[in-house]
C-alpha cells in the first residue's frame, strides 16, 4: 500500500449523523486533515466529537456524507481503514482481570503481528508509555494516568498511520498529562502520524494541534491553526503598572509606540494597549521600558483565547458551556445502558 | 479456519479462560452450590425411591444429573455476565477496531465457559461416586458424560452470549440466573417423567428441553450406555446451542456496528 | 433529614430503572411465578406422603415458601443494581453527595421491599386465582408478609454487603448462591418432622425454617411460634445488616 495512493489523510464531506430518536449529533461537517497533522477537534460536551470519531473509526454508520480516512472510505472498506488507524476512545476500555502485558498479548495477536514479533513490540510499547514495572499487574489496580498510558500503547501496536484520540487527557493529572503530550507531539514529529484529537481542553489543543477545528452543536463553526483563529479576534494587548504610579505618563508616551496608531488605554495606574501587527512582542515592549529606565511593578500580555474565538463564533464561552446530558453522544445502539443510568 | 482466525480464537478463548479463572466470586458458588442443592435434595427426597417404577436404588444416583444442569445455567450468568461487561465497558469496541471476526469473538467467549463445564464436570462426578452414586456405563461412560457435559455448557453459554448481546446489561443478564432455575424445577429433575402425577406439569416437563439433557446424564448413571436417551440429549444440548448461537451472531451485528 | 431525602432518592431512581426496564422487571416477575407452578403443581404428589398434614393443602405450603424465597430474591436482585452502580462509579456519586452515607442503604432497602410488595400482589392473586386455601385470618397474614418483608431486608443487606465489597455485578453468584441455598436448606418440600437424616438436622437449626414454619402456620390458621420466627428473622436481619455496614465501609476506603 504506497502513501501516494492511500495517504495518511482524514477527508470528511457533508457528514451527518443522526440517531433514531435524537438530535443531529453531527450536523453536516467537512474537513480535511494532512498527513503527518496534529488536528485538535475541539468543543463542549454534547458537541458531537466522540459520535465523528466513532464514524471515522468505523464504528457507527453515517447517516449521510462520507469520511475516507486513509484514502478508504469509511462504508465501504471499514477494514481497510481499521487496518491504518489506532484509536484511544473516550473510556480506556481494558480488561481489569487482565495484566498491561496481558493486554499487549491480546492486542498484537488480534492485529495479526506474527508471533515472534509480539512480545517484542509489546514490550517496546509499554516501555515507551512508562508502564515496564507495571506490566504485569492486573489493570484493575491500575491508575487513571496508567490506563490511559496502556490504552495509547495498545492503539499503537500495529504502527497505525493514522490516531484518533478521543479526549486523552481527561481526568490526567497534569504531569500524566504532560508526559501524554510528549509522546503524541513526537508520534506525529519522528514518525509521521496522523492524529486526530478530541477535546474540551483549550490548552491541548492549542499546545498540542497545528490546526484546530471548533464543533458546536454538530457544526464546524471554526478552523484554522490556533494562532490564526486567535488573531480573527485580535491582537494581543499589553498592561503594564509602573512601580513609580508619577511614572504612568512615561509608561504611556512609550506604550503609544506600540499602538500602531490605537492610543493606549489609562486606568488609574496602569496602561493598556493592544499590540498591533503581531510584530512587537512582550520582549520589545521590556527593553523600550528598560531604555527609558522605567521600572515596572507588573506586566502583563492579554492574548485572545481559543474560548474567546468559540464565544465570537457561537455567543457562549468554550468552558462550561456544554451539554450535562451526554447522551447525545452516546451511540444509540446501547438502549439499556442508556436507560438505566440516571 | 484460517491461521489468522485460529489465532483470534485462541487468544479470545485464552483471555477468556483467565478471566473466569480469576474470579472466585463466580467460580466457588457453580462449584459449591449445586453440591449442597444435590445433598439436600437427595436427603429430601429419598423417600421417592419407594414409589413403585422408581428407576433407581439411590435418590443421589437419581439427581447426580442435576448439578450438571445449574453448571449450564451458571454458563449463562457468568458467560453473559462477562460479554455484558465487555459491552459496556467499551471493550467490545476496542476488539472491533482490531480484524477480530465475529465468529472468534463468539468462539473466544465461549471458551471459558467450557473450561469451568469441565472443571464443574469433574468435581460433580468425582463428589458424586464418593457420595456413593454408581456409574453403569464405567469409565468409557465418563468420557461420554463430560462430553455432555461440555455440550451442555456449550448450549447455556450460547444462551448466555445472546442474552449478553441482545441486553447488553450485566445486571439484566444476572437476573435470568432464577429465571433459567425454573425450568430445571419444570422439568424430570425431581421424578421421572411417567411418575409425575398432574398432567399439566407432565406435559410441560415433556416439552421442556432439560428434561432431555438431565434424563440422557442420568442414563449413563443407571442404565450404562442407552442410545435413545443419549443421542436426544447430546440432539437437544447441540440443536439449542444452535438456535442460539445463530441468534447470538445475530445479535452480534447489530451490537458490533462496524462499518 | 438530608439523610431522608438521600434515602429518597436512591429509592426513587432504583423503582423507576426497574419499572421501566423490561430486562429487569420481567425475571423478577417471572421467576417467582414459575417457582410456584414448578412447586405447588409439579411436586403436590408430596402431598400424600405418609405423616403430611397441612390443613390448607399443598399450594398453600408451597406459597408460603415461594414468598418468602421471591422475597428474598427480591433483595438479591436490588443488591445487583447496587453493584453495577458502584461499578459505573455512579456510587461514588452517591457517596460524595450523601451526608450520612447509611441513607444510601436505606434507600435500597426501601426500594427491594417496594419491589417486593409488587411480586407479593401477583404472586398471591395468583395464588388465590389457582384455588389456594387460605386459613389464617386478617392479622395472621399481616404477620406473613411481615415475615417475608424481614427476607427481603436480610436477603438485600446480605447482597448488599458483597456488592460493597466486590463492586462488580460479576460477583452476582456469591449473592444468589448463599440465598438460594439457606431457603432450600429449609424444609422446602415437606415439613421439617418429615425430613430425615443430616438435611433434618440442618434444617432444624437454620433460622429459615422458623419462618417458613410460623409462616404456613399463619396461612393456615395454625398456632405459629411467633417470638422464634420473628427472633429469627430479625437475628439475621442484624447479622446481614452488620456485613453491609462494613462493606460500606470498606467501600468508602477504597474511594467508592
Amino acid at each position: 500500500m504506497s502513501a501516494t495512493e492511500h495517504p495518511a489523510t482524514i477527508e470528511v464531506e457533508d457528514l451527518v449523523k443522526e440517531y433514531k430518536k435524537g438530535p443531529r449529533a453531527v450536523d453536516g461537517v467537512n474537513l480535511h486533515v494532512d498527513a503527518g497533522e496534529i488536528y485538535g477537534f475541539l468543543g463542549p460536551n454534547g458537541a458531537g466529537k466522540s459520535t465523528a470519531v466513532h464514524v471515522l473509526t468505523t464504528l457507527l454508520p453515517p447517516t449521510a456524507g462520507t469520511a475516507r480516512v486513509a484514502g478508504f472510505e469509511v462504508t465501504k472498506d471499514g477494514a481497510k481503514v481499521r487496518e491504518n488507524i489506532g484509536a484511544a476512545l473516550q473510556e480506556a476500555a481494558l480488561d481489569n482481570y487482565l495484566t498491561g502485558r496481558e493486554h499487549m498479548r491480546l492486542q498484537t495477536a488480534l492485529h495479526g503481528l506474527p508471533k515472534e514479533e509480539r512480545r517484542r513490540r509489546g514490550d517496546d510499547l509499554i516501555e515507551r508509555v512508562g508502564l515496564a514495572d507495571a506490566a504485569d499487574r492486573k489493570v484493575g489496580g491500575y491508575s487513571g494516568g496508567m490506563r490511559r498510558r496502556l490504552d495509547l500503547a495498545l492503539a499503537l501496536v500495529h504502527s497505525p498511520r493514522i490516531l484518533f484520540l478521543d479526549e486523552p487527557t481527561t481526568g490526567l493529572d497534569p504531569q500524566s498529562r504532560s508526559s501524554l503530550w510528549e509522546e503524541v507531539g513526537r508520534l506525529a514529529r519522528e514518525e509521521g502520524v496522523t492524529v486526530f484529537l478530541t477535546t474540551q481542553y483549550l490548552e491541548e489543543a492549542d499546545v498540542l494541534a497545528g490546526r484546530v477545528g471548533i464543533i458546536d452543536h454538530g457544526k464546524l463553526v471554526a478552523e484554522g491553526t490556533p494562532e490564526a483563529l486567535k488573531a480573527e479576534i485580535g491582537d494581543p494587548s499589553v498592561e503594564a503598572v509602573p512601580a513609580d504610579p508619577a511614572r504612568a505618563g512615561d509608561v504611556f508616551r512609550v506604550l503609544e509606540r506600540f499602538g500602531g496608531g490605537d492610543c493606549p488605554h489609562h486606568e488609574q495606574e496602569s496602561v493598556a494597549v493592544r499590540l498591533k501587527g503581531g510584530g512587537a512582542s512582550l520582549a520589545d515592549v521590556v527593553r523600550a521600558l528598560d531604555a527609558e529606565n522605567i521600572e515596572v511593578a507588573h506586566l502583563q500580555v492579554h492574548a485572545p483565547t481559543l474560548d474567546d474565538v468559540f464565544l465570537a463564533k457561537t455567543g457562549r464561552t468554550l468552558e462550561g458551556s456544554g451539554d450535562d446530558d451526554e447522551s447525545e453522544d452516546e451511540p444509540a445502539r446501547v438502549p439499556a445502558q442508556a436507560a438505566a443510568s440516571a | 479456519m484460517s491461521s489468522a482466525t485460529w489465532t483470534q480464537v485462541s487468544e479470545l478463548a485464552r483471555r477468556s479462560v483467565m478471566r473466569t479463572l480469576r474470579q472466585p466470586a463466580q467460580v466457588v458458588p457453580s462449584l459449591i452450590f449445586p453440591l449442597i442443592l444435590l445433598a439436600i435434595n437427595a436427603g429430601g427426597l429419598e423417600a421417592a425411591t419407594n414409589i413403585p417404577g422408581f428407576p433407581a436404588d439411590s435418590y443421589v444416583t437419581f439427581a447426580l444429573a442435576v448439578p450438571f444442569i445449574q453448571s449450564g445455567i451458571f454458563a449463562v450468568a457468568n458467560g453473559g455476565a462477562d460479554l455484558a461487561k465487555d459491552i459496556e465497558t467499551g471493550f467490545l469496541d476496542r476488539l472491533a477496531l482490531t480484524p477480530m471476526s465475529g465468529l472468534a469473538l463468539v468462539a473466544g467467549q465461549l471458551a471459558g465457559v467450557l473450561a469451568l463445564g469441565v472443571l464443574q464436570g469433574l468435581v460433580y462426578l468425582g463428589v458424586g461416586l464418593a457420595a456413593g452414586a454408581t456409574l453403569e456405563a464405567g469409565l468409557a461412560g465418563a468420557f461420554v458424560l463430560m462430553g455432555l457435559a461440555v455440550a451442555i455448557s456449550f448450549a447455556f453459554g450460547c444462551v448466555g452470549l445472546f442474552a449478553a448481546f441482545r441486553l447488553g446489561d450485566g445486571e439484566a443478564v444476572q437476573s435470568l440466573f432464577p429465571v433459567l432455575f425454573v425450568f430445571l424445577f419444570l422439568s424430570s429433575m425431581a421424578l421421572p417423567r411417567e411418575l409425575i402425577e398432574q398432567d399439566w406439569f407432565r406435559t410441560i416437563a415433556t416439552w421442556n428441553p432439560v428434561s432431555y439433557l438431565l434424563e440422557g446424564i442420568r442414563s449413563l448413571f443407571i442404565d450404562g450406555f442407552e442410545a435413545e436417551p443419549l443421542l436426544r440429549a447430546f440432539g437437544v444440548a447441540f440443536g439449542l446451542g444452535a438456535v442460539f448461537l445463530a441468534l447470538a451472531v445475530g445479535s452480534l451485528r447489530s451490537r458490533l456496528v462496524r462499518t | 433529614m438530608r439523610t431522608r431525602s438521600v434515602a429518597a432518592a436512591v429509592a426513587w431512581r432504583n423503582l423507576h430503572n426497574f419499572f421501566t426496564n423490561p430486562a429487569l422487571l420481567l425475571p423478577a416477575v417471572l421467576f417467582p411465578l414459575f417457582f410456584f407452578t414448578a412447586f405447588a403443581g409439579g411436586l403436590s404428589r408430596v402431598e400424600s406422603a405418609p405423616g403430611f398434614d397441612f390443613p390448607s393443602g399443598y399450594t398453600a405450603f408451597q406459597f408460603v415458601f415461594v414468598l418468602l424465597q421471591a422475597s428474598a430474591f427480591g433483595g438479591v436482585f436490588t443488591g445487583f443494581a447496587m453493584a453495577r452502580d458502584f461499578e459505573s462509579g455512579f456510587g461514588r456519586r452517591m457517596m460524595l453527595a450523601a451526608p450520612n452515607r447509611l441513607g444510601i442503604l436505606a434507600g435500597y432497602a426501601i426500594s427491594a421491599l417496594v419491589r417486593a410488595v409488587f411480586v407479593w400482589v401477583l404472586l398471591t392473586t395468583i395464588a388465590l386465582a389457582a384455588g389456594m386455601e387460605v386459613g389464617g385470618a386478617g392479622v395472621d397474614l399481616v404477620g406473613l408478609y411481615a415475615l417475608a418483608g424481614l427476607a427481603n431486608f436480610a436477603a438485600l443487606m446480605w447482597a448488599a454487603g458483597v456488592a460493597l465489597r466486590f463492586r462488580s455485578i460479576q460477583a452476582g453468584p456469591l449473592m444468589q448462591t448463599p440465598i438460594f441455598t439457606i431457603l432450600f436448606l429449609a424444609p422446602v418440600y415437606v415439613p421439617a418432622d418429615l425430613l430425615s437424616g443430616w438435611v433434618h438436622a440442618v434444617a432444624h437449626v437454620n433460622p429459615v425454617t422458623a419462618m417458613l414454619e410460623a409462616g404456613r402456620d399463619l396461612i393456615s390458621g395454625g398456632e405459629p411460634k411467633i417470638a422464634l420466627a420473628f427472633g429469627a428473622a430479625v437475628v439475621l436481619c442484624v447479622l446481614a445488616s452488620s456485613w453491609a455496614v462494613r462493606g460500606l465501609r470498606r467501600a468508602e476506603a477504597a474511594g467508592g
